[in-house]
């Protein structure tokens, strides 16, 4: 499977990062070479094998559907590159 | 003696006795910084103040006889744990602005047993790298040097180059890092320092900016085996806040890195012996085997079949995650904002592009193909498959052998630089690490001899799930019959 200039322009916008006409090629030829270099995978035989997501033996716990820390407007807010009030406020999005 | 060139073990102990105060041992090691971090750009961050502060309470504590564990034991902290009211940055642009309001878990243990912080360590950029040459920080030195060409700058290895440097230079007793694929035993084999990931679920990962949340182990960086112990058991314990954190008993670490390996079966895994692998690393490897020959384990040769699968599953587990863990940075909430953004969307394809590097962003593009609809299966769901036979092939050989000696990594540090042409290359890098991440189970770096050059070569040892002593036992054999302990970074 090799990634075309389209793909790799639609993995971009996907992953909401703003790629130039001229990073173009260079992306697609690094990201050619470790997807091809990733094909080797395909060597391995994986029928009837579970699919492992982590290395965390047991179950997650369950914990009570409860509040249990929160009103702290001031530090959550701290941070924030631009805010009006207790909200933190971004370009214009509804005309 | 030079305070700085004090194990935490003997310093803690010369604190007890007063041979020196907390306030001196601080002094010292914040002067070394002054002298040495210009030139290894080991700490994004000091916090000169804060320490002594620390330090002047720790005296205190001295003086009332209450000493913990850390009292007064100078650290570095790599700036991947968030810290309250100091900087964390992750080694990026994008996190420059960012001053956390909460102290990680990890770091709230080591301050609650008393510690003093010396400041934020360099790391590659989001811990995603093997040289930390991917710092929005700037390269980090290495301390070592090569014998014959004395003026190249090596790398400390990564991604936790700053907090293997800085221990190496004694710049910091210890260190805490974090280990997504190698990235704290790497570096430590680079810098000739000792470094352990333990187990997944050891060490919380609350408050540590997330990587690659299935293979991020948070754990600790010391020059001796014991000095790794004392730290592991300061910042090992149970969490609530971390769903994955095992409510698992944390043993007397200390205790077993003096129990030696009678009796113990040792594994030595033949899919390690990897093609081209340089004649000094496998003779370091040879020299390990008949070390623990000699203190009475009994050395077996056993298979781990899907070994050369790890760096490939990892390549796309790790950037999986990571395009996951790293959509939160869209300069909304904290961090970096770019300038000029028209509407929203173009406010975060804008703040990204200009807030991440060339290998973070590479990644995440890696990671959201491999995620993406009509590739998830072909891709991430293989490579999960992999992975579970990656666990099983351990799973396995821990029904025979009681631990796994291996080397740390195909070769010795590499100059600045080097190795940058494509990515898979650096990737290579991991080999020997990577199977340990994807199982979860722990690993340590132990310094076990030096190469032609004079830079210093780790072994690894790997054991089973929760049996870090093991490890220790194993690794303070090592560390004795290798006789490493006293060397000194050649240069800087």
């Amino acid at each position: 499977m090799s990634l075309d200039p389209a793909t790799v322009r639609r993995i971009a916008a996907l992953a909401r990062i703003r790629v130039t006409e001229d990073e173009v090629p260079r992306l697609q030829a690094e990201m050619n070479a470790i997807l091809g270099w990733i094909e080797q995978l395909n060597e391995v035989n994986v029928d009837g094998i579970e699919p492992l997501a982590g290395a965390a033996l047991r179950a997650l716990p369950m914990r009570e559907d409860v509040v249990t820390d929160g009103g702290y407007a001031e530090q959550v807010l701290a941070n924030a590159p631009e805010r009006i009030g207790d909200f933190y406020a971004v370009p214009k999005v509804v005309e | 003696m030079m305070l700085t060139d004090l194990t935490i073990a003997a310093a803690a102990d010369g604190l007890r006795r007063g041979d020196f105060t907390a306030r001196a041992l601080t002094e010292a090691h914040l002067a070394a910084i002054g002298a040495r971090n210009p030139r290894l750009n080991a700490f994004i961050t000091v916090t000169g103040e804060a320490a002594l502060a620390q330090a002047d309470a720790a005296d205190a504590a001295l003086a009332r006889g209450e000493a913990r564990a850390l009292t007064g034991i100078p650290l570095a902290i790599k700036d991947l744990f968030c810290t309250a009211g100091v900087r964390t940055t992750a080694g990026s642009h994008i996190l420059s602005p960012f001053v956390p309001p909460y102290e990680s878990t990890v770091t709230a243990n080591l301050l609650r047993d008393g510690a003093v912080f010396l400041g934020k360590a360099n790391l590659d950029e989001f811990a995603m790298g093997s040289s930390n040459m991917t710092s929005a920080f700037g390269p980090v030195a290495n301390p070592w040097t090569r014998r014959q060409d004395p003026d190249a700058v090596l790398v400390p290895g990564g991604s936790s180059g700053g907090s293997a440097a800085a221990v190496a230079a004694r710049l910091a007793m210890g260190a805490t890092g974090t280990d997504t694929g190698g990235s704290i035993r790497q570096p430590s084999s680079f810098c000739g320092i000792v470094g352990i990931k333990p187990t997944y679920g050891r060490c919380s990962r609350w408050g540590v900016v997330a990587f690659a949340s299935s293979l991020d182990h948070p754990g600790p960086f010391a020059r001796t085996v014991e000095d790794c112990a004392i730290l592991l058991g300061s910042m090992a314990g149970h969490d609530p806040k971390d769903s994955t954190s095992a409510d698992v008993a944390v043993p007397d670490f200390r205790a077993a890195c003096a129990r030696g390996v009678k009796g113990l079966r040792i594994g030595v895994p033949r899919e390690y012996r990897a093609e081209g692998m340089a004649g000094e690393i496998d003779a370091l490897w040879q020299q390990g085997i008949a070390w623990l020959r000699a203190a009475g384990a009994e050395v077996v040769d056993v298979s781990l079949p899907h070994t050369k699968y790890g760096l490939a599953t990892y390549y796309i587990v790790a950037p999986a995650e990571a395009s996951s863990n790293l959509a939160r940075y869209d300069g909304v909430r904290f961090g970096l904002r770019a300038s000029g953004g028209e509407d929203l969307r173009d406010l975060y394809e804008r703040t990204r592009a200009e807030g991440f590097g060339a290998e973070v962003r590479r990644r995440i593009l890696i990671g959201t193909y491999v995620l993406s609809a009509g590739y998830y299966d072909a891709y991430y769901l293989r490579a999960q498959k992999v992975r579970a036979l990656i666990l099983r092939d351990f799973s396995d050989v821990f029904g025979q052998v009681d631990a796994l000696l291996t080397p740390t990594t195909p070769s010795a540090a590499f100059a600045q630089g080097e190795k940058m042409d494509d990515p898979v290359t650096m990737y290579l890098n991991d080999v020997f690490t990577v199977p340990a991440n994807l199982a979860g189970v722990p690993a340590i770096s132990v310094p076990a001899g030096l190469d032609a050059n004079g830079l210093p070569l780790g072994l690894q040892v790997i054991g089973r799930a929760f049996d870090e002593e093991t490890v220790f036992a194993v690794g303070g054999v090592l560390e004795r019959a290798a006789g490493f302990g006293g060397l000194h970074a050649t240069a800087g």
